[in-house]
């Protein structure tokens, strides 16, 4: 019988810090501006020049360390990162080391190691087939992304699926979009995350031999790419072989996993204390004021959901870890008191229709809408399938729910309408075997009578209300 | 000319302020001996005034300044002494050069330094050496040599440079004019191209005390640019102290005895003895640690430098020499653009940081470094001032040691300990040694540079150094 193993999974996660300027010098932040628009002798590193810290990265960073529940320490360093490379202009990376802002804590089932503050790297774009510095024809440098504002945050080894990878993830992203630290968006780079992957027979407590996978930007490819490792690993060891501990680069196109070359990853960094900057002392002011700023979380939301507005917990963790979700129901929400589970169903019909990425508020439909066209649905005003319509139509179009369903004639069919009774006489008289069988009593026989009347109503009728009528004039 | 050229800066300024002397006059007659310069003092000397005179009333009147080659330039060549950045003009200035300028000393030239400030000679430049203009066979010193031999030879009114580890005092020193190294942080380091970062600091190389109190008073101040710079407490008035009474010399037993050269600690001891009639008293002190001052001074300096000097890749600017991969673009290129002593400071440094090394070497230089700074502390309780000789010799001739980069670097012996504690100290000329000059140090507490510059003013009146003769 072969060994089961257990996968165990660290992630370590790069987060762009919207402030306004970078993280050393007074140039602004852009995404997506000319190449090397946004630059300055700072961080180009011209000979020279010197770094001055950005009070609101160390905000932002003291912010997410309260949200995790990290220990923020009172001082801690800045070091220097050695090592060549073109993106790199001081060929430093100004990092924390040993003494990071932020030790501890947790989100959800995972501990955290560590927060710390960094500065990003230029952007290369490589010109040539391999997209790669190795291979390519040439390379050319964008600096404005130098000197972003980053927090690095380490995990410790507490995820063992690749799922709960995926989902953990989605929780942080949500904690850090409701702290308003970032953007953390990861087709653009905003949230980038690396994940250590061993794997360890069922019942040990030793860690096994880990790699590092890095370039899985994507929620979806960081699934595959710790699925395909843990597949990789089990692989070898079921075969004799050993995990060897290296850097892996993650193909999605493929699901493939191959070595960094050795150029790019053995490095001796040979930390020492940046000499220039003083020790990052965080005073009792700024932890005050971080304190204050600090919102209520994703995971707090979702409970609150649960809780106090009655939502399954599916669908309030569903809406809470989206910010936006969570934001958009609770517009939807006060703009007049409906029921919040009611409303709460509507939200992924609307996602079903914008895009699962998109975000509601960017759509045509405010949350007004949706949260009146749900209360027409809850008061019969219209039905549940011509609801559905009127959603796609305000998707397409924007507009008021009630001037839709009027102007196109949607609004509910009723008992009272003579209308329907006439259609529900035609179904009867269409199919009166099954008219029979329901006067007998078999209540199933009444679906194809049901679907006659919302096929000639256009689905203006309600299934419920139909199948009673029908009852009624066959009893 | 003669006349102007025998003004001190001060008198100078004083001149043009009162309206006794026109700055372009002035400007014009330094520039013309700076661009006939037979030293290789300058490496870049201004053809005109920069547009726009001071305004009337400037403080510092006009008078033109030499400012050290790494000090940036906004389009004037800054090239801090090394080929890897031959042509480089920076597209902005230095702090203390704008602050300088603003306060009325425009920018006369650049000077001619040791390779990222790494030497004690001017040997080490990428620019040829820099003669002393006492005995033009001999090394004015370094690593501000070209500041230091331009004042003294009366091809620049004042000037300033860097010190890490004496490179300020040691060439003032050699050439027999006064050099200061400021409290760290008491001058932004912004636009300075860096080679030490906790030691480097901005100072005057002047003629006399007075100018450099001038010069000194428009360096100092919090600079947004620099983290590491501080608000200099209380101002830097002109020194005016004629008498010494009450104040305290200490002479550290291990920075004046052994290794010093004789003459050079003759004139070290008269100077004492004037000390002690103007007032002073003077007694032996201890800075047990300072004789691992050296050791712990080439772990740390080198170990910084081998960071800032890691943006030399050729990649932005500077030298490129041009290969098939980037590694060999990289390699070719340190390889062209530095000279060999700065390359063994980059291994030194590079080694010093290395992994499983780290703790043996940086580690322990800089626990040295706070018992050093502790010894001072010590040492201050009980005395104003730590005096010694600033050079262990005089000028020495070209050549004479370069065989050897460990006695080069015992150049800095009396020298490398306050930069390491952080703390100012000035070197004035005491008196001439077989016809060279002879450097007197004084430290003091950090931020005490008034105070300093005020005892070195009364010393200097009472020894009355004469440096015409390097001017002639």
């Amino acid at each position: 019988m072969s060994t089961e193993y257990e996968p165990v999974i660290g992630l370590e996660i790069h987060v762009q810090l919207a402030t306004r300027t970078k993280m050393f010098c007074g140039c602004d932040l852009s995404f997506g501006d000319p190449p090397n628009t946004h630059t300055c002798p700072v961080c180009l590193g011209l000979p020279g020049t010197l770094p001055v810290l950005n009070a609101r990265a160390v905000h932002f960073g003291v912010l997410i360390g309260l949200a995790l529940g990290s220990q923020i320490a009172e001082r801690s360093l800045f070091h220097r990162k050695n090592y060549f490379y073109p993106d790199l202009p001081k060929g430093y990376q100004i990092s924390q080391y040993d003494v990071p802002l932020c030790s501890g804590g947790s989100l959800g089932e995972v501990c955290i190691h560590r927060v710390h503050l960094e500065e990003d790297a230029a952007k290369l774009v490589h010109v040539g087939e391999s997209g790669r510095i190795h291979g390519s024809d040439r390379s050319v440098v964008d600096f404005n992304r130098g000197g972003t504002p980053l927090v690095e945050i380490v995990t410790e080894p507490d995820l063992h699926a690749p799922d709960q990878a995926r989902e953990w993830l989605t929780l942080l992203r949500a904690t850090l979009k409701r702290l308003g630290v970032s953007d953390v968006n990861m087709d653009e780079g905003s949230l980038r995350c690396d994940a250590n992957v061993s794997v360890r027979p069922v019942g040990s407590q030793q860690l096994g031999t880990k790699t590092e996978l890095k370039n899985m930007n994507s929620f979806r490819y960081l699934e595959r790419g710790v699925r395909a490792e843990i597949e990789r690993q089990i692989g070898l060891l079921q075969s004799g072989g050993a995990v060897a501990q290296e850097t892996l680069h993650f193909d999605p196109a493929s699901d493939r996993l191959t070595p960094l070359r050795s150029k790019e990853e053995a490095h001796d960094y040979r930390y020492f204390p940046e000499p220039d900057l003083v020790p990052l002392v965080v005073t009792g002011e700024m932890h005050a004021a971080a304190q204050a700023d600090l919102a209520e979380l994703p995971a707090a939301r979702a409970k609150r959901f649960e809780q106090q507005l009655g939502l399954a917990p599916d669908r309030a963790r569903e809406l809470a870890f989206r910010t936006e979700l969570g934001d958009y129901y609770e517009r939807a929400l006060a703009a007049d008191g409906h029921d919040p589970v009611t409303v709460a169903n509507w939200i992924p019909q609307l996602v079903e229709r914008i895009g699962s990425d998109a975000d509601p508020a960017q759509s045509k439909v405010t949350p007004e809408a949706l949260a009146t066209l749900a209360g027409m649905v809850s008061a019969k005003e219209v039905a549940r399938d011509a609801a559905r319509d009127v959603l796609t139509r305000l998707v397409a179009e924007g507009g008021d729910p009630r001037t839709i369903v009027e102007e196109r004639g949607l609004g509910s069919l009723t008992a009272d309408d003579g209308g329907l009774t006439e259609i529900i006489d035609r179904a009867i008289a269409a199919d009166p075997a099954a008219a029979e069988q329901v006067r007998q009593g078999n209540m199933r026989a009444v679906g194809p009578l049901v679907g006659f009347v919302m096929k000639e109503t256009k689905g203006r009728a309600d299934g419920g209300e139909v199948a009673r009528l029908i009852r009624e004039r066959v009893g | 000319m003669s006349e102007l050229i025998d003004l001190t800066a001060a008198q100078a300024a004083k001149l043009t302020r009162a309206g006794e002397l026109d700055p372009a006059e002035l400007f014009e007659a330094y520039r013309a001996r700076a661009a006939g310069d037979e030293l290789n003092a300058f490496t870049w000397v201004a053809d005109v005034a920069p547009a726009g005179p001071p305004a009337a009333g400037a403080p510092l009147g006009g008078v033109p300044l030499a400012v050290k080659d790494l000090f940036c330039t906004e389009g004037v060549p800054s090239q801090a002494g090394s080929r890897i950045l031959e042509g480089y003009r920076p597209p902005y200035t230095a702090t203390v050069v704008a602050q300088l300028a603003a306060g009325g000393a425009p920018l006369l030239g650049k000077t001619n330094q040791d390779e990222f400030a790494m030497g004690s000679s001017n040997e080490n430049s990428g620019y040829g050496p820099v003669l002393n203009p006492w005995d033009r066979s001999r090394v004015p010193g370094g690593s501000s040599g070209g500041s230091a031999a331009a004042v003294a030879a009366g091809l620049a009114p004042w000037a300033i440079g860097t010190d890490t580890g004496g490179s300020i005092r040691q060439p003032a020193a050699l050439c027999g004019i006064v050099g200061l190294k400021p409290t760290y942080g008491a001058c932004s380091r912004y636009g300075m191209i860096a080679f030490a970062s906790s030691l480097d600091q901005a100072g005057p190389l002047t003629r006399d005390v007075t100018d450099a109190a001038m010069l000194l008073a428009h360096m100092i101040g919090h600079d947004e640019r620099d983290s590491t710079s501080l608000p200099f407490p209380g101002e830097i008035a002109l020194p005016a102290r004629e008498d010494l009474r009450g104040v305290r010399f200490g002479v550290p037993e291990e920075l004046a005895g052994d290794g010093i050269e004789p003459g050079v600690l003759d004139s070290f001891r008269a100077t004492l003895e004037l000390a002690k009639r103007l007032g002073a008293t003077v007694e032996p002190c201890t800075l047990p640690h300072a004789p691992h001052a050296l050791s712990a001074y080439y772990l740390i300096a080198p170990a910084e430098a081998s960071a800032n000097l890691a943006r030399y890749d050729g990649v932005r600017y500077g030298l490129r020499v041009d290969a098939p991969d980037l590694i060999s673009m990289y390699t070719r290129t340190r390889s062209a653009g530095f000279g060999p002593e700065v390359k063994r400071r980059i291994m030194l440094g590079t080694y010093a940081l290395s992994s499983g090394y780290y703790d043996a070497y940086y580690g322990t230089a800089q626990k040295v470094r706070t018992m050093i700074a502790e010894d001072f502390r010590a040492v201050f309780e009980g005395f104003d001032f730590v005096v010694t000789p600033t050079s262990p010799w005089t000028a020495f001739e070209l050549g004479a040691k370069t065989a050897d980069p460990l006695a080069m670097y015992l150049n800095d012996f009396c020298t490398v300990p306050m930069p390491l504690a952080g703390i100012p100290a000035v070197s004035i000329p005491s008196g001439l040694s077989a016809g060279l000059p002879v450097g007197f140090q004084l430290a003091g507490p950090a931020f005490s540079e008034s105070r300093l510059l005020d005892a070195a003013y009364a010393l200097e009146q009472a020894i009355g150094f004469d440096g015409s003769a390097a001017r002639r």
